[in-house]
């Protein structure tokens, strides 16, 4: 679980998050949903200490995170894939997921194996460099990266951009999976809100660094206003 | 055979592989710390200096040569890695040209205080091998046990070097910190301990090339190594300044061009040799010869 509480964060005058505050529990996904510049990635970045907030506490469970180096935040579980991906094109498919194991106690070997049979073309690809993966592919190691250390907590960012609903529809299988069999916890950042609360088992919607809401998934899905406002859903 | 072992060509090929070895370690020590962190290390030759005089104060206490070597290596690593934290550290995120004038200032302190603990006159270090030319039929031939062992000594830092960046747990950390630090650091990889210890294999590698030239018959001085750092220099940028391997190449061609100018024209003009292979290289190929990617990103 990761709770979120009166989190601020300003880049020199400019305030990106101001008092937000949630809750994402374990083993569901929250939706983090928002126009460009709402603060959403700003939002995965303080809680993976990137960026250090000016006021607010992070818990996971209940050890604070703030203060925490990014690194040690990562060894406690908790893996952000970024926004473009963060594959390391200069290095081969398997080197890695070979980084993304390191700093766990996981069997390399087995995690590898493991990795292959969910997702089979970077299997195929495991020698290839990551220059020469389409953005589908990418996308599926970043993933897969984050996952072979079998994080608590999982931080996706915009993981749909730029991909063929297909592939997008097969990783959202995926982490479902996973929510639902290994009580992963999910916080998934997306501009796309109707693919977003469609999996979303609960959502926070963000605009100009406050939320505006939170709750269910269904909730702020049926909630007319909300979807006008802020997330430029078309109400038919 | 042995009248072309003889040959006054075969005498420049040696010579100049001699000299090129030691090039080629000077630019694969800049090469590392500017793949880990990006900071040209304008003092990385003065350091060296330094950690293979400290091995040499040991070595006059009667230690062994083998000491002495290993002395310098771990001084010259320990210098490297307190540099990085303490000099370097507070300028990651400045301009490019903070850590050179840093570095530069550093090599002027550091040149200074060796002067003045050590004089200034030139050292030796009694070496293991002898510097003995062998001879054919009457003949010399311009390769002495020592010169052989300069040259495997070195080969084998640079494969040591090599297969530590390709095939360790280590190595992939330290390329993955230096090519993405902020993804590395996501994947809880400690990016800034190694950083560090890129410092300390850079540095490591430089006291290896000071140290053979302080084991040649014309040893160490003080400010000996600027112009070897010159020609380490402009062998890591004929390479591209991100591969080991175009710094080596470099540092061979450099030592070969300098050694045949020198024998056919004047020892007074050898160090244009480096020079013109550089104004050569950026000609036909500006982003080094040994990098795949075109250009420079920023």
């Amino acid at each position: 679980m990761i709770r979120v509480e009166g989190l601020s964060v300003n880049y020199g005058a400019v305030r990106a998050l101001r008092d937000v505050t949630f809750e994402a529990p374990t083993g569901q996904i929250t939706a983090v949903l928002g126009a460009n510049g709402a603060g959403k990635t700003t939002l995965l970045r303080t809680i993976s200490g990137l960026v250090a907030p000016k006021a607010g506490s992070i818990f996971l469970d209940e050890k604070a995170l703030v203060g925490v180096a990014t690194e040690n935040i990562a060894r406690m579980g908790v893996a952000h894939v970024p926004e473009g991906r963060g594959v390391i094109e200069e290095l081969t498919v398997e080197e890695n997921l070979r980084l993304g194991a390191m700093a766990s106690k996981v069997n390399l070997s087995e995690g590898l194996n493991e990795q292959y049979e969910r997702f089979s073309a970077l299997g195929e690809r495991r020698k290839k460099l990551c220059s020469t993966l389409s953005g589908g592919e990418r996308q599926m190691l970043a993933m897969s990266r984050a996952l072979i250390a079998k994080p608590r907590v999982l931080l996706l960012d915009e993981p749909s951009l730029g991909l063929a609903p297909q592939i997008t529809a097969q990783l959202m299988r995926v982490i479902r999976d996973l929510c639902e069999n290994e009580h992963l916890t999910v916080i998934l950042v997306e501009q796309n809100a109707k693919s977003a609360l469609r999996i979303a088992h609960r959502a926070v919607v963000l605009h100009l660094g406050s939320a505006v809401a939170s709750g269910d998934a269904a909730e702020v899905a049926a909630n007319d206003d909300l979807r006008r406002y802020y997330l430029g859903v078309v109400v038919e | 055979m042995s009248t072309f072992l003889t040959s006054t060509f075969m005498h420049n090929v040696f010579g100049g592989l001699a000299q090129g070895v030691v090039y080629s370690l000077v630019a694969l020590s800049l090469v590392i710390i500017w793949q880990s962190t990006h900071v040209l290390n304008f003092a990385q030759g003065a350091m060296a200096m330094f950690a293979t005089y400290i091995g040499m104060t040991e070595i006059d206490r009667g230690i062994g040569y083998w000491w002495c070597v290993i002395i310098s290596v771990a001084v010259g690593m320990a210098l490297g890695g307190v540099t990085e934290r303490v000099l370097i550290r507070p300028l990651y995120g400045k301009p490019e040209i903070n850590p050179i004038v840093v570095m530069v200032g550093f090599l002027g302190i550091i040149e200074a205080l060796a002067a003045a603990i050590w004089t200034s006159t030139t050292r030796n270090i009694a070496e293991p091998f002898s510097q003995i030319f062998y001879h054919a039929n009457g003949k010399l031939v311009y390769l002495s046990p020592f010169i052989i062992f300069q040259i495997i000594l070195a080969i084998a830092i640079m494969l040591a070097v090599a297969a530590l960046f390709r095939f360790t747990r280590l190595g992939l950390q330290l390329r993955a910190s230096a090519m993405a630090p902020e993804v590395s650091r996501l994947l809880g990889i400690r990016v800034s301990r190694m950083l560090t210890f890129g410092w300390m294999l850079s540095a490591g590698v430089g006291a290896i090339a000071a140290v053979i030239t302080a084991s040649a018959t014309f040893g160490l001085f003080p400010t000996d190594m600027d112009g070897i750092f010159v020609a380490g220099f402009i062998a890591a940028a004929v390479g591209g300044l991100e591969s080991p391997i175009g710094a080596v190449a470099g540092g061979l061609l450099i030592g070969l061009a300098e050694q045949f100018i020198l024998s056919y024209w004047s020892p007074n003009v050898a160090p244009l040799g480096g020079i013109i292979i550089l104004v050569v290289a950026l000609m036909i190929r500006p982003q080094g010869l040994f990098t795949k990617t075109a250009g420079r990103r920023v």
